[in-house]
């Protein structure tokens, strides 16, 4: 063990810093520039999100070619000094974030201008970025209490740019949020010391190797019980969701967008990272019970999360408890822990958040035409905004689970992986799931195609003729919807990689 | 059982302050009290890090003359950042606070609750959508 | 023996005859006799594709196309066989038949959104093949769940709020049970056999327990709702706010259609019949689907509305093919494949003869029916014919079925079924035939009659683009009454073992 500085200098450079580093600058630049022109911040925040997007790119592919890459922070050797880790799990989540965060901001732009106040569209966006510099470090960092710093960063920008929302009902949305996640995150900073108290350790690798000696001691088990149930809560596993749907309903559009696709997709990472790679899968599986329990919540949310859904008459927040629902899909492939499950659970993180922020990015070109939130007043969208409301269709396609798109890949594996470790009774879970899905999607699909238009609609300018959102809105929102067919048909490449991140999770 | 008590008393304290934080965020109307509540919370938290710190006969671990037993820096330094999160939290919650306070009048949370369910879910004007563009 | 197979891309082209004629048909929805004409173009060409894969797949040759590879276990992949290829030659010639006769319809009948109605229809027939051609069971669902997807635009056509709710049931139906059990039993399926594609005499044998093995057949019975077996067959009739021609499609061309070929499929080359006779589960199945036959029969002779009652006589007749796949006789499964020919081209001279009579006189209920043979003698001269297939009566097309399903009993020493099969014969007569009777010796309403003195421009007259397809599919009836022998010789290469 090395105490001083060493020249290590790793196979990728300072890549896997830069694509923190790099937001987090513009995070600062961003009110500083925005004062030559109010738009500058987007195209900051735009050029950052693909930096960051093609740096991590590079990162995934040169960890498919050469394995693990690690770098030293101020090139102090662990576990003294943290280390950024980007393994083949880490590597496939972070570009997913990095594309998608990317595109959310791409699209933004019209959306941010008409929804935040001028004089605050600087701050805005420098939260924006600091939220995203904020996941990919969650992402990235292979120490345990830098990872709780990034929780707190993300968590703290987030509470800011949900309070940017229309309604006063943001405020109270972000302030629950807050007092929540901070529980949540103190917690998993509880979790955290005990751990450091049982192994003197904060570096995971190192906990990993240090851990297994002293499974039967109940520091550790107060410690991953700390840590779950933190973790838990800040990724909204039913009944710890309750902060969520007002969060996504009141949020600016682009905000719904980016943490519906995101932030509990990074939350659900960090947990299958700390139960497989920090503590091992035979501490999750043989120690404590917790995959069993673990099954059970997510069934609960599963269901739960379509039950409530069906009864929404808001779209932002039916939307919301479809997440909560789709989140136990993500916990449930982790909990059964078998590779073919866990692949499901992978896949399911990268199709969920296509799937989820293209839906809240239709809606969000929806709010920012029309102003409609409420299901009912969507009736007769479909002439409207034909090409929206065709990425929504294929969006609830998606979600459903229909055989040409990402959503049944994912059911797929997961179907597949619980039958084949022997719990089929996991499998009309899923189904009973996919087709409340079907209900509360296909619900808003048929009032937006087959019925007359609503009083709403007549009331905006010329409501006989089709007014669509602006290019730049429309064209990524489209994007994504063909992404959610292309790798629904031709899912070899996600899948290959998912595959490899669960065997590399699950240690074999 | 005593030596248990008292032995470790910075421990019973750290659990009753976690305690009583976690019981004001919880039930406390007030939001104000929900953030004093935090505090204490995260009060606790620190206190726990910084009382594992302590190394029996240790001192402070600056490296002078006399060699020895130092106390263990490394989670004061955690806590250093933890203490900033908390400030910052603190401050965005009460930022928020104020701005709630100047939307609906008050602070109490069971009242907010009251007056939102008679909002109903207000939406953007549509004409006003429609003119900024 | 081995099958020749030879890789072509001919299967895709097919389908993509259709989903080519789908974009152009679309990008003229300003010109509607230009659309109309891409509606036709695209069926011939789909039509000739069909038909020249025949003399292959009758020497007993297979045409396979594999597409691509989802992921590992869950390929995209065509392949022609004879099984698959009855069913594309009734779908693309009735395709064509349909097509004309739609346009007369929606012409007549003055729909609104005709474009969006024919790139469904066009959509659906895509579909439809591709169900048809599927080499594997996740092929055929993807096709399945497409052609549900595609025809619920077109049940809920007249987006009143009738029509919503007859196609909202029609997908709470389809689609829930699809996805609850179809979809569940393909997982099992995967899971013990480890691959989806269709093989003959089945991919199941010897990989599970028989309890297993009979969980799954009964899950594909009851997630392939497009079958219309009870107790899910109540989309049948809810689809019946559908315009005319989508109801013909629907019981004549793709959903139903579609329906029994997965049953048949699933039958033949997932399970195999070998393998259904060792499970013992096939009579059981067989006295259930005999339920559904007398059922339905006894609940059409209760329906006034003439698209109802034949709506309730697709159910019974689609149980025929059902019951001679389970049965698993030879002469019981020869009948159940040729009956999805036979069916297909009287069920839609009976529905197009509905939609005539819809489209010249507005009226849907058979007791109003009165003397309207005199006004509309091609069609019910056409209905007529049609009906006698539906009840057996040679020498139109039914009764080949029934002759072949009743050996079949025989051959299966039972004679409880073969006395269902009589007892339903009696049945369709008895719901059939009054219809034809009121047609041409009942009396006209006396509103009828009055308005008919009363103003010239009322007269009822038979509309040629309609009449013509109804006619040609009535000869067709009576055609392979005569000769089945190319139904026949494409199923004993389907059962060739």
């Amino acid at each position: 063990m090395s105490f001083g500085p060493t020249t290590f200098i790793s196979a990728a450079g300072s890549t896997p810093v830069l694509v923190i580093v790099i937001p987090l600058l513009a995070a600062m630049l961003a009110p500083i520039v925005s004062r030559i022109h109010r738009s500058v911040g987007w195209y900051l925040a735009t050029t950052a999100t693909f930096i960051a997007f093609l740096l991590s790119l590079s990162l995934l592919y040169t960890v498919i070619d050469g394995g693990t890459v690690s770098y030293r922070m101020g090139s102090w050797a662990p576990p003294m000094g943290i280390e950024y880790v980007v393994s083949y799990f880490n590597g496939f989540v972070l570009a997913v974030i990095a594309f998608i965060s990317f595109i959310i901001t791409l699209y933004g732009k019209k959306s941010v201008e008409q929804e935040i106040p001028e004089q605050k569209i600087p701050f805005f966006y420098s939260a924006y970025l600091l939220f995203i510099a904020g996941i990919m470090g969650i992402v990235i960092t292979g120490d345990i209490f830098n990872l709780y710093v990034f929780v707190e960063i993300t968590a703290l920008s987030g509470y800011a740019l949900i309070a940017m929302g229309k309604d006063r009902k943001a405020l109270m949305a972000s302030y629950n949020y807050l007092i929540l996640g901070t529980i949540g995150a103190t917690f998993l900073v509880l979790g955290i010391g005990y751990l450091y108290i049982a192994t003197g350790t904060l570096n995971m690798n190192d906990l990993m190797q240090r851990l297994p000696e002293i499974y039967d001691s109940t520091t550790v088990i107060t410690a991953f019980a700390f840590i779950m149930v933190g973790l838990c809560l800040k990724l909204a596993l039913f009944p710890l969701h309750i902060w969520l749907p007002n969060v996504y309903t009141y949020s600016p559009s682009i905000v719904s967008a980016l943490m519906a696709a995101t932030s509990t997709k990074v939350m659900a990472f960090v947990l299958l990272r700390i139960m497989f790679t920090v503590f091992t899968p035979e501490f999750v599986l043989e120690v404590v019970p917790v995959t069993k329990i673990l099954i059970v919540m997510s069934c609960v949310a599963i269901i739960m999360g379509s039950l409530i859904a069906l009864g929404q008459t808001n779209i932002k927040r039916m939307l919301a408890y479809s997440s909560i629902g789709q989140i136990g899909y993500i916990t449930l492939g982790a909990a059964i822990a078998t590779e073919t499950a866990m692949t499901g659970s992978l896949i399911h993180i990268l199709n969920h958040a296509l799937m989820k922020g293209m839906l809240f990015m239709v809606v969000g070109a929806v709010v920012y035409k029309t102003g409609i939130v409420n299901i009912k007043d969507m009736e007769g969208l479909g002439k409207r905004m034909p090409w929206t409301m065709a990425a929504f269709t294929i969006g609830a396609m998606s979600m459903i689970g229909f055989p040409f798109t990402v959503g049944f890949i994912s059911k797929w594996y997961l179907a597949t992986g619980a039958i084949g470790a022997g719990m089929w009774y996991l499998v009309p879970v899923l189904l009973v799931s996919s087709i409340m899905t079907a209900f509360y999607f296909w619900r808003v699909v048929e009032s937006v195609y087959f019925k007359g238009r609503s009083a709403r609609i007549d009331t905006l300018k010329s409501p006989h003729h089709s007014d669509e959102a602006p290019f730049g809105m429309v064209v990524t929102t489209l994007f994504l919807a063909g992404l959610c067919i292309y790798f629904g048909l031709w899912a070899s490449g996600p899948v290959e990689v998912a595959k490899n991140a669960a065997a590399f999770l699950l240690g074999s | 059982m005593i030596e248990i008590i008292l032995g470790k008393y910075n421990y019973w304290i750290y659990i009753a302050l976690m305690m009583i934080g976690f019981y004001a965020m919880i039930a406390k109307e007030n939001l104000v009290k929900k953030i004093l509540g935090m505090n204490i919370f995260q009060t606790g938290v620190i206190l726990l890090y910084v009382s594992i710190s302590k190394v029996s006969g240790g001192t402070v671990p600056i490296i002078w003359d006399k060699g020895g037993p130092y106390d263990n820096p490394l989670p004061h330094v955690l806590m250093l950042t933890a203490i900033v999160v908390s400030v910052s939290t603190t401050a965005v919650a009460l930022a928020l606070i104020v701005r709630i306070y100047k939307s609906y009048g008050t602070i109490e949370d069971d009242q907010i609750v009251v007056i939102n369910s008679h909002d109903g879910d207000k939406e953007i004007p549509s004409e006003k959508a429609s003119t900024i563009i | 023996m081995e099958l020749e197979a030879i890789q072509s891309f001919r299967p895709l082209y097919a389908m993509l005859a259709s989903a080519i004629g789908v974009l152009l048909i679309g990008l003229s929805w300003e010109k509607p006799n230009l659309r109309e004409f891409w509606t036709i173009l695209a069926a011939v060409i789909k039509f000739g594709l069909v038909v020249s894969m025949i003399p292959f797949v009758l020497a007993g040759g297979v045409y396979e196309c594999s597409l691509f590879t989802v992921v590992p276990g869950l390929d995209i992949a065509f392949r022609v066989d004879a099984l698959g290829m009855v069913f594309a030659i009734i779908a693309s010639l009735l395709w064509i038949v349909t097509s004309f006769y739609s346009i007369g319809y929606m012409r007549a009948c003055n729909e609104k959104n005709q474009t969006r109605y024919f790139m469904c229809f066009a959509i659906t027939m895509t579909a439809t093949i591709g169900v048809a051609f599927s080499a594997n069971m996740f092929t055929l669902f993807l096709c399945y769940e497409a052609i549900t997807l595609a025809t619920f635009p077109l049940v809920g056509h007249k987006m009143t709020a009738v029509a919503r709710r007859g196609a909202r049931i029609y997908m709470v139906y389809l689609l829930g049970t699809s996805l609850a059990f179809q979809l569940f039993a393909i997982f099992l399926t995967y899971n013990a056999a480890g691959t989806l594609d269709f093989a003959q005499g089945g991919i199941l044998t010897g990989t599970g327990s028989t309890a297993l093995l009979t969980i799954i057949f009964i899950l594909f019975m009851a997630g392939i709702t497009k079958a219309g077996m009870m107790p899910f067959h109540n989309w049948l009739p809810a689809a019946m706010v559908a315009p005319t021609p989508v109801s013909a499609l629907l019981h004549a061309v793709a959903v139903v259609k579609a329906g029994v070929f997965t049953v048949l499929r699933v039958v033949f080359h997932i399970f195999g019949p070998g393998l259904l006779d060792s499970l013992g589960i096939s009579f059981f199945a067989a006295y259930f689907i005999c339920f559904t036959i007398v059922m339905a029969s006894v609940i059409a002779l209760t329906k006034d509305n003439l698209k109802a009652r034949l709506a309730y006589s697709t159910v019974s007749q689609l149980a025929y093919i059902v019951l001679g796949a389970v049965m698993l006789s030879p002469s019981s499964m020869l009948a159940a494949i040729i009956h999805i020919a036979n069916h297909a081209f009287s069920k839609i001279t009976l529905f197009f003869c509905a939609g005539h009579i819809y489209a010249v006189t507005h009226k849907t209920k058979i007791s109003e029916l009165g003397g309207i043979g005199k006004k509309m003698p091609w069609t019910m001269v056409a209905f007529f014919i049609a009906s006698l297939s539906m009840i057996g009566v040679p020498p139109v097309a039914g009764f080949v079925t029934k002759w072949y399903l009743a050996v079949g009993t025989v051959e299966a020493e039972n004679p409880i079924i073969l006395i269902v099969i009589l007892v339903s014969t009696m049945l369709n007569a008895a719901y059939f035939l009054p219809i034809s009777y009121k047609a041409f010796f009942g009396k006209e309403s006396p509103e009828d009659a009055g308005s008919q003195q009363g103003s010239g421009h009322h007269k009822v007259r038979e509309l040629p683009m309609m009449t013509i397809p109804l006619v040609f599919t009535a000869i067709v009836s009576v055609f392979i009454g005569i000769y089945p022998d190319f139904f026949i010789s494409l199923a004993q290469e389907v059962l060739r073992p």
